[in-house]
């Protein structure tokens, strides 16, 4: 291991300490996911675009799940030749994560002949393999939802009695326990089943325009190969399509800005046939367009927009507007994908040769064949699953509360998955003894504990990354899904040297126009109701659902994200100005201060 | 309007006539040709100088002076540079000659409504792609009435033995008889805004972007590098604008009191502000575009918007730095399609 120079090196793991009063809380997490002394060697990054906020002990279920399925897809299924999987460490709460590249020659070689077995398999087969993976998804999906009401009755129902079940209520929750979380576990390897391969994909096409045409955006290469009727874009067309039902039913007057969902359903209600008309409108809506997070669905409190309509109902009195305006609030499809064809076409006319068209095109195809599944999957994955997902747990939560384990349903997110199985076993058992579960007296402090150590975390700026910085970035992984190179990681370097002082921030450019307002620096889904209509929205990730606020604000700023993310796909959509992927935007801009944002250059500018 | 043995008007020209109506002559007359909007004019063609010449070598040789100096001989050079200028400054056109520029001026003052014309020289070797010799011939703007514009004829025939020029043809050993110069009579555009504009990066030699560069006042201030202008950096085909420079433009180039060009200071609070609007740009691009297209290759031109916002083409000859590179590839179709994703996949080292 060559000795790293200072100015070339992150704080060391072993330099960052375990903020004080918080080391039960750090403790809690399983010894797996703890920094050890042969971590100082390697290079770590903070995965702050999906894990922004410190994890409760319960979240970190997903980071565990998703290295897990990503790692098995990468190591041991395609084989990539020149990586393996994705270790991971939490500290303070938050998740560092650390490639595993192959270097040896011979064994990329040997990987590389098995990734060709195995990827262009893959490609080749891409429609009949997606197809099939969407049938798999939605019976994954089905099952979840099948999976019993969690609940201990008194006495066990007579008619389990009489059918002879023999099986008592209590092993249901354990059984209930742990398909849920094996569910989970399974859809993550659906998640990653192609992930790779087309992010890889999409990439290569992407890399080869770059080559072309150096000073083509990014932007306009993601234009090149977005689909127009994702999955993702559906959600936001429901509140559209409602909006416009509201203006034809005449009941938008019950629409006020600054109403609440519940408000505005009970004066529907009273609203006579054309208000029940629309509710029932809604219903089609939500089942399963509004089964998507205000959040990357990584956390538990990124409810659904059908756990907490507020998001899609803050949306609506403005495509009100919009519609009384006379605007049509339908995408334009079949226009969108005239213009695609034509960009295309334009760019291949300016290539040198008919030699680089052909390459030109036999790329472009792959990027066209995998993208459906790009953009297409997080619908079922991150959103539709993972909300059934921590629903369910929610319901031991709640079952867990009654017994006294905790003084609220949400509690239960503060327990590790291990540690939740054991609290289950643990009411099994009282249950079943008919004596008083051990619980109550043991989760209460721990998860006091807990909170006050994700509370104090949240306030701690943490280090972007850890360890040596390696010459290259030659993970694939790495640098499809962070967006990392080395020259990314110069920028981190030199923007902790003191170089804060510049009024400048650069990032991707995302979604180009430029645009002047106030920063609302939002560090939760929970502060989005501070948003004004002309504000700048500044936050450390943006993700599609937000994607009804877009209309009222003027420009959005990410600390983290590619300009191949989705929001940044949806902010092209709006015409809405937008840079991701700064780094630091939600550190170095003020609430209140006034900003300009050039989505095209990718520049934030700081103007007082 | 008609085109005769030495008047050629920009519709009735074309880059097939550079011979006789010099590379700018023919590029104008090929972009009228194509429909793209440049200020009307005509073009004193090659044989108005030769004509013009045989009556001078008759008096006295030129060519052959000009062919024995030796090419570094700095102070022979200046010394016959200055007495051939003096005499062909000096010399009337033969009466014919001058009676049909007469005409043709007075034709396209009343055409565009307006006395003022540009007169600039357009050398049969100039603006060629592989003799750039762009900038060493002479170009007089606001020019105002038909003898000012028939002895900037004149100058612009004798900008052909300046200094830099008989410099220019003796280290190459250019041949004096090849070397004949037509000139430009075009209406003057009331430039608010002018400069130039690539139709490729001239850093990258990117062919998906359109580089403008501009600045207040006549395009010469931006050409002659007094001021530096605004520059934007687009994409061809998106529109979109990646590069946003606005300079502190302290000097405008604006038509002098008795015609002619002066540069004066930009009041404080213009010189910031951008002098292309949005939209200006959008123009520009589609232009550049529609050039690009008629020529089949990557074109470097002049461009200037009036105080109308109206865009015209003053200039386009074939872009010459980038377009000598021969670049690789990007890639190249393979066998198996799939095999691109290794790129990729297969390590970057």
């Amino acid at each position: 291991m060559p000795i790293p120079t200072a100015s070339r090196e992150f704080p060391r793991p072993s330099s960052l300490k375990v903020v004080p009063g918080t080391e039960g809380a750090q403790a809690a997490y399983p010894y797996y996911m703890q920094f050890t002394a042969g971590d100082d060697s390697r290079f770590w990054f903070y995965n702050s675009m999906h894990f922004p906020e410190p994890m409760s002990a319960f979240d970190m279920v997903t980071a565990e799940a998703a290295y897990c399925a990503l790692g098995a897809a990468n190591t041991r299924v395609h084989c990539l030749p020149t990586t393996l999987g994705i270790d991971y460490r939490i500290l303070n709460g938050r998740v560092y994560i650390g490639g595993n590249g192959v270097t040896d020659p011979a064994e990329i070689a040997r990987r590389t002949e098995e990734f060709k077995q195995r990827a262009f398999y893959y490609y080749e087969n891409w429609e009949r393999l997606y197809a099939q993976w969407k049938v798999k998804m939605l019976a994954l999906i089905r099952e979840a939802q099948q999976l019993p009401k969690v609940s201990l009755p008194e006495f066990e129902p007579l008619e389990h009695v009489r059918a002879g079940r023999g099986i008592a209520s209590n092993h249901y929750l354990l059984e209930t326990y742990q398909k849920t979380l094996e569910g989970y576990f399974r859809m993550w390897h659906h998640h990653f089943e192609f992930l790779l391969l087309g992010y890889g994909a999409y990439m290569t096409f992407f890399a080869f325009c770059k080559k072309a045409f150096p000073e083509i955006s990014d932007q306009t290469v993601a234009r090149m190969v977005a689909g127009m009727d994702a999955e993702i874009f559906r959600p936001d067309e429901e509140v559209r399509r409602l909006a416009r039902r509201a203006v034809e039913l005449k009941v938008h007057a019950h629409f006020v800005e600054g109403r609440t969902a519940p408000e505005v359903i009970a004066s529907l209600e009273r609203g006579g046939d054309p208000g029940r008309e629309w509710l029932e409108e809604l219903k089609t809506s939500r089942d399963p367009w509004f089964n998507i997070n205000v959040g990357d669905g990584f956390y538990h409190y990124h409810r659904s927009w059908n756990d907490d309509l507020s998001m899609p109902f803050a949306g609506i009195p403005g495509y009100i507007k919009l519609v009384q305006a006379g605007e049509t609030l339908e995408r334009p499809v079949e226009k969108l994908q005239a213009e695609r064809r034509q960009l295309i076409a334009d760019y291949r006319e300016l290539l040198s040769s008919d030699e680089e068209r052909g390459a030109y095109d036999q790329m472009i195809t792959l990027a066209h064949r995998v993208f459906p599944y790009v953009e297409g999957h997080k619908f079922y994955c991150e959103h539709w699953y993972t909300n059934l997902f921590f629903n369910k747990i929610r319901e031991f939560g709640e079952l867990l509360a009654q017994h006294g384990f905790f003084a609220n349903t949400e509690d239960v997110f503060q327990l590790t998955h291990f540690e939740l199985e054991s609290a289950i076993v643990d009411l099994m058992t009282s249950w079943s003894t008919g004596s008083a579960p051990r619980g109550p007296q043991h989760w209460p402090a721990k998860v006091a504990e807990r909170r006050a150590a994700l509370k104090e975390w949240a306030r701690q700026d943490t280090a972007p990354a850890l360890g040596p910085v390696p010459d290259i970035i030659d993970d694939p992984a790495i640098v499809m899904l962070w967006g990392i190179t080395r020259e990314s990681l110069d920028a981190w370097l030199s923007a902790g040297d003191g170089s804060n002082a510049s009024t400048e921030i650069r990032g991707f450019a995302a979604s180009s126009g430029v645009a002047e307002g106030p920063a609302r620096v939002v560090r939760s889904v929970e502060e989005i109701s501070r948003l004004r209509p002309g504000d700048i929205l500044v936050c450390q990730v943006t993700n599609p659902t937000w994607a009804p606020i877009f209309q009222k604000i003027a420009a959005a700023v990410s600390d983290i994200g590619g300009s191949m993310s989705h929001a940044a796909i949806v902010a092209r959509e709006y015409g809405l100005p937008a840079v991701v992927g700064t780094g630091s935007a939600t550190s170095r801009i003020k609430d209140g201060q006034r900003i300009r944002v050039d989505g095209g250059r990718g520049v934030v500018t700081i103007l007082q | 309007m008609a085109s005769s043995g030495i008047i050629g008007w920009f519709e009735a020209i074309g880059l097939g006539d550079r011979a006789a109506v010099g590379g700018k002559g023919g590029s104008l007359g090929e972009l009228t040709r194509a429909g793209i909007a440049v200020p009307p004019g005509f073009v004193v063609k090659t044989a108005a100088f030769e004509e013009f010449m045989l009556a001078l070598e008759q008096a006295a040789p030129v060519r052959a002076r000009v062919a024995e100096l030796e090419a570094g001989d700095l102070a022979a050079i200046s010394a016959c540079s200055k007495e051939l200028r003096a005499r062909i400054q000096a010399a009337e056109l033969p009466a014919a000659a001058a009676a049909e520029l007469t005409a043709a001026h007075a034709s396209l003052c009343e055409r565009a409504g307006a006395r003022e014309v540009a007169v600039r020289s357009s050398a049969t070797t100039e603006d060629a792609s592989d003799a750039s010799f762009a900038g060493l011939q002479d170009t007089y703007l606001w020019v105002t009435d038909a003898a000012s514009m028939l002895d900037r004829v004149r100058a612009c025939w004798a900008s052909l033995y300046s200094v830099e020029s008989i410099s220019y043809r003796r280290d190459r050993n250019i041949a004096e008889d090849d070397v004949a110069m037509a000139v430009v009579v075009q209406s003057m555009v009331d430039a608010r805004a002018a400069g130039v504009m690539f139709t490729r990066s001239p850093t990258t030699g990117d062919v998906s972007v359109v580089t403008i560069e501009g600045a207040w006042g006549l395009g010469s201030a931006v050409v002659g590098g007094e001021v530096t202008p605004d520059r934007w950096v687009m994409g061809k085909i998106t529109g979109e604008i990646s590069v946003r420079e606005i300079s502190d433009k302290h000097i405008e180039h604006r038509r002098a009191g008795g015609g002619g060009v002066e540069a004066v200071e930009v009041a404080e609070d213009r010189r910031r502000t951008p002098c292309l609007s949005d939209a200006e740009l959008g123009e520009l691009r589609q232009i550049a575009r529609r050039v690009e297209r008629h020529y089949g290759c990557a074109q470097d031109i002049e461009w200037a918007v009036d105080s109308r916002g109206e865009l015209r083409l003053l200039q386009s000859r074939p872009e010459t730095v980038w377009s000598s590179r021969d670049a690789p590839p990007a890639a190249r179709a393979a066998a198996d399609p799939l095999s691109h994703v290794m790129s990729i996949f297969g390590g970057r080292r």
